[in-house]
């Protein structure tokens, strides 16, 4: 059955202005939609009346670029679990329903314009250390030529699953990005590629983080119940351990 | 102007060989007084910005998303593939190059598909080096499974994220040399124009998407590699932002643009559910090597499902259709993509569709989680006459394989797909089509590369499974670094390009001008409200099945829309600040010009290849009786158009295709 929904929307012109929340009403919703279509239908709108349209992310439209990022009825991505904003159907909610729409609020995820927000300080901690030095040839070894444990290999590829949306950041008392440098870190950790660079991979992107004004873990677990990709607190635990034999080393 | 498509002579086993051995160099200490411009941070973008700044150039990098790392190749779900013969089945260098050329309908560049093959397997020992976590076997080795269209299993995975995977690759390899101050990255970047000076490609424009800035950009070169265009149509498997804008500046600067009919229509995604739809989603073909395609035998089975009485489980094995498998058991399933999505539209068009717009197929996971769960359960010594074991063992080994895909699939179907089949219909997803370009992967403008999807290239009329990923990343690691080599050798003593020309001013200004008429212009009608009807026209006669009339209808339909959008395109807001409504209007206008010219040139194209299906050229009688009928006397060759102006003047250059080493056959999948 379609519904009749009211908005109320984080609504701020540029970085430097104060910002607020703005209500507006949506009907005819159908519960196929998904959230995004359904922003699109109030765009529309508003369009149509000479308003200026939202703001926000997004772009795959299906749950793997890790553009879309709503902060929805006080959690990120919203109420479903295991999926991003984008993957959000409307089915989760019914007629009449109140909807609370925010950026991801972070100090280091600036705000851009209303929901959108700037979080290059991920690609940045990234740069610090979220590679293995190897150029480009055509003759690095067979690929096959060092056999991987599957285990590891399958626990590589999970952690390597993030799609850096920063969720793990929204829903963080402390916005600790640990969820998202623990992922990279233990991407590379399992895998023996990624042995010869991991203490100074794990001391510049954890002091880049630092850097960038992302807080204290103190582990609360929001980031894991919020993560769209099913990001462990294993990949945590597994970034401390590297750090402490980092740190004993170097 | 004369195409050349400047494919060196000999054998063609040894061309790429050759011809590097042959190429001029620029030696290291020259690499840093040269500047290279890379638009576009995909597969493509992404390993050639990587690779030209190892090797010693500056790099400039523009992508239009807030970082690299959300290119669209990140979407990319099933595989990619390389002739390694780890399976040990016959593969071979050859045999991957003969399978492209075959699987794209024979209207590709013989020379070109050979060095991509040759080229393919440096890229899996290149990913793995990186870290890219593949799939593996138990013993530790790498995993392969099969895509359509080929005998073998040479396509490497990382479950249904393939995409993801090989693009953080690349974006590892960008984020070592932008911390090393090799690339520099303008994230939140459009290219809104291509800068010649004398002739060659010296620059772009771009508007910067945060504050609504234009900005000037000067190098020596400058590399293309910003996607596909088949959000022409609206609907598609790419993502928002996809757009032509950067290829069709390009094409209005010199560049020609090449078979721009040539578009993949995917048989495997998810139906349209309503008007409301702003986009589709692709299930990876991978799903084709476990998944069996069916719709009901009887319409009055049909109907039952469609009104909820029957389940499509409850159908009997003998009332069901398996008409991939029943019209070509050689390849069954597996039958490449431009004849599994016409089989599957005309089984939906005889009625058999069993959604409620009846446009929708059953793709069933049934048989082959029975198959694994014995195998499993014979492998762990379980009972496997225990029909609840075998079927639960069976889903995890599905869940393994394809799990996200499951999980997209019921978070917007609403349905479990491991207990009822998925219901699947073709989508848009990809263009062959694209900038032309030579063997250099140099435009028809000095200076200027197309790279990846954006390019023509390699696919032909067709593309096969798995082949995207590969070919930009052949682009990108291991071609064009080469290739622009020689071209950057005549460019060591030129110095820095200063950006305060007159060509640098006049293309800003155009640039400006068409920014400030869209802020002014206060129409009635929003860009999504031209973009969908642009679409409807484009699915309807310049889709899946094309014919005289439909396309002559659209050449006329799609250049009224045109005018209309000029005159009645309402965009709020102003230039200088974040404004997508504002971003959006400039790559629409660009496919409404691009749709024109895609209608032209499919139907100048009397015959059906590949992707391009003409209801006037099919197989009269014989075996392949209402099967694609290709025309290789008039029209083997590359329809590359010169722009002249409108779309409708666009002058036809041919290049030549000559097939040495592949004989010219039908293709049969029977
Ligand atoms: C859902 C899906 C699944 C797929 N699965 C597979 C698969 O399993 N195997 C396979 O081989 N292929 C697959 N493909 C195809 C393949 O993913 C693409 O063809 C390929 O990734 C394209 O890479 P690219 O680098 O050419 O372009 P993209 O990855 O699309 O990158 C384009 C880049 O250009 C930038 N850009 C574009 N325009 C501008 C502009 N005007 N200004 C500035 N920047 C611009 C964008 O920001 C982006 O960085 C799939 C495609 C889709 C859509
Ligand atoms: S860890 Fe999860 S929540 Fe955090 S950025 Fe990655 S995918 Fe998003
Ligand atoms: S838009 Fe790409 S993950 Fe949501």
């Amino acid at each position: 059955m379609d519904m009749n929904l009211t908005l109320k929307i984080w609504r701020q012109k540029n970085a430097s202005d104060k910002g607020s929340m703005v209500d507006y009403k949506v009907s005819d919703i159908s519960p196929d939609m998904s959230f995004l279509e359904m922003l699109d239908v109030l765009n529309e709108q508003l369009i149509n009346n000479d308003e200026e349209p939202v703001a926000f992310d997004h772009d795959c439209r299906e749950g793997i670029c890790g553009m879309c990022s709503l902060y929805i009825n006080g959690e990120a991505h919203g109420p479903d679990r295991g999926v991003t904003t984008c993957q959000l159907h409307m089915r989760m909610f019914k007629d009449g329903d109140t909807i609370t729409i925010e950026p991801f609020r972070a100090t280091a995820f600036p705000v851009v314009k209303d929901l959108i927000v700037d979080r290059s300080s991920f690609d940045r901690i990234q740069h610090a250390g979220g590679f293995i030095s190897v150029n480009t040839s055509g003759n690095t070894i067979d690929a096959n030529a060092t056999p991987i444990n599957k285990e590891d290999a399958d626990d590589a590829f999970s952690a390597a699953t993030c799609i850096g949306c920063g969720a793990c950041v929204a829903s963080c008392k402390n916005s600790s990005a640990m969820l998202f440098v623990g992922a990279k870190v233990s991407q590379f950790a399992l895998l023996p590629q990624g042995k010869i660079e991991a203490t100074d991979r794990v001391l510049n992107m954890v002091k880049q983080m630092d850097d960038e004004g992302f807080g204290n873990c103190t582990n609360t677990g929001a980031c894991e119940v919020e993560c769209p990709k099913g990001i462990s607190l294993e990949n945590i635990a597994r970034m401390n351990r590297e750090y402490l034999a980092a740190s004993l080393k170097g | 102007m004369s195409l050349d498509s400047k494919v060196p002579q000999g054998p063609i086993k040894d061309k790429w060989t050759d011809y590097k051995n042959h190429i001029d160099l620029v030696n290291p200490a020259n690499k840093r007084n040269i500047d290279v411009i890379v638009v576009g941070t995909g597969l493509a973008g992404g390993s050639a910005a990587a690779t030209l700044a190892e090797l010693g150039y500056n790099v400039k990098a523009f992508c239009f998303q807030d970082s690299p790392r959300r290119a669209h190749s990140i979407a990319a779900q099933g595989g990619i593939n390389a002739a390694k013969n780890y399976q040990g089945d016959g593969d071979s260098t050859y045999r991957l190059f003969y399978d492209t050329v075959k699987g794209g309908d024979y209207r590709s560049r013989e020379a070109n598909v050979y060095r991509l093959a040759e080229v393919s397997a440096n890229i899996i020992d290149q990913c793995v080096a990186q870290g890219v976590p593949f799939a593996r076997e138990y013993g530790g080795l790498l995993d392969n499974r099969s895509f359509g269209g080929v005998l073998v299993s040479r396509t490497f995975y990382a479950a249904g994220q393939t995409g993801q995977q090989l693009l953080l690759g690349a974006y590892s390899a960008m984020n070592r040399q932008i911390g090393r101050g090799k690339i520099k990255m303008y994230n939140r970047h459009e290219m809104l124009d291509v800068v010649k000076v004398d002739g060659k490609a010296r620059g772009i424009i771009t508007r910067n998407l945060i504050t609504g800035e234009v900005e000037r950009h000067s190098a020596h070169a400058v590399v293309l590699g910003t996607g596909g265009y088949g959000n022409v149509f609206f609907l598609s498997t790419n993502a928002m932002g996809s757009n032509v804008t950067a290829g069709w500046k390009a094409h209005k600067k010199g560049a020609y643009f090449a078979n721009p009919c040539y578009t993949q229509i995917h048989p495997t995604c998810i139906p349209v559910s309503g008007d409301h739809q702003s986009k589709l989603t692709l299930m990876s073909e991978s799903l084709r090597n476990d998944g069996r395609i069916w719709v009901p035998k009887h319409m009055k089975d049909v109907e039952a499902i469609k009104s909820g009485a029957l389940k499509p489980r409850e159908l009997a094995e003998d009332d069901r259709d398996y008409y991939l498998e029943r019209r070509y058991p050689a390849f069954g399933n597996l039958v490449p993509r431009d004849v599994a999505s016409r089989a599957a539209k005309e089984r939906c068009d005889a009625g058999f569709g069993v959604n409620a717009t009846g446009e929708a197929v059953f793709l069933d996971f049934a048989s082959a989680i029975q198959r694994y769960g014995k195998e499993t359960a014979h492998v762990k010594g379980l009972d496997e006459n225990d029909a609840a074991l075998v079927k639960k063992l069976g889903q995890e080994v599905i869940k393994n394989k394809y799990g996200n895909l499951f999980q997209m699939y019921e978070k917007i179907v609403d349905q479990d797909p491991y207990n009822t089949p998925m219901m699947i219909y073709p989508a848009v997803h990809y263009t062959m089509g694209g900038v032309w370009v030579d063997y250099n992967l140099m435009t028809t403008v000095p200076g200027l590369y197309c790279i990846g999807e954006a390019n023509f290239s390699d696919h032909g009329a067709n593309r096969l499974g798995a082949s995207a990923l590969m070919q930009g990343l052949a682009d990108g690691y291991f071609v064009l670094p080469y290739t622009i080599g020689d071209y950057l050798s005549h460019d060591i003593r030129t110095g820095p390009i200063s950006t305060d020309s007159k060509e640098f001013e006049e293309a800003e200004n155009d640039v400006r001008k068409q920014l400030e008429f869209f802020v002014t212009n206060k129409g009635s009608h929003s860009v999504d409200y031209f973009h969908k009807k642009l679409g409807k026209i484009m699915w309807n006669k310049v889709g899946m099945s094309r014919n005289v009339k439909g396309l002559t209808e659209a050449i006329a339909e799609i250049k009224a829309l045109r005018e209309e959008f000029w005159k009645e395109v309402k965009v709020p807001g102003t230039n200088e600040e974040y404004n997508e409504e504002l971003a959006k209007a400039g790559r629409v206008a660009d496919f409404l010009e691009l749709g024109e010219l895609f209608a032209k040139d499919a139907l100048n194209r009397e015959e059906s290849c590949g992707g391009h299906f003409r209801e006037d050229a099919v197989e009269l009688d014989g075996e392949q009786k209402g099967e694609a009928k290709r025309n290789d006397e008039d029209f083997a060759y590359v329809s590359a158009w010169e722009y002249k102006g409108e779309p409708s003047d666009a002058v036809l250059h041919k290049e030549e295709l000559e097939f040495k080493d592949i004989e010219l056959k039908q293709r049969s999948y029977k």
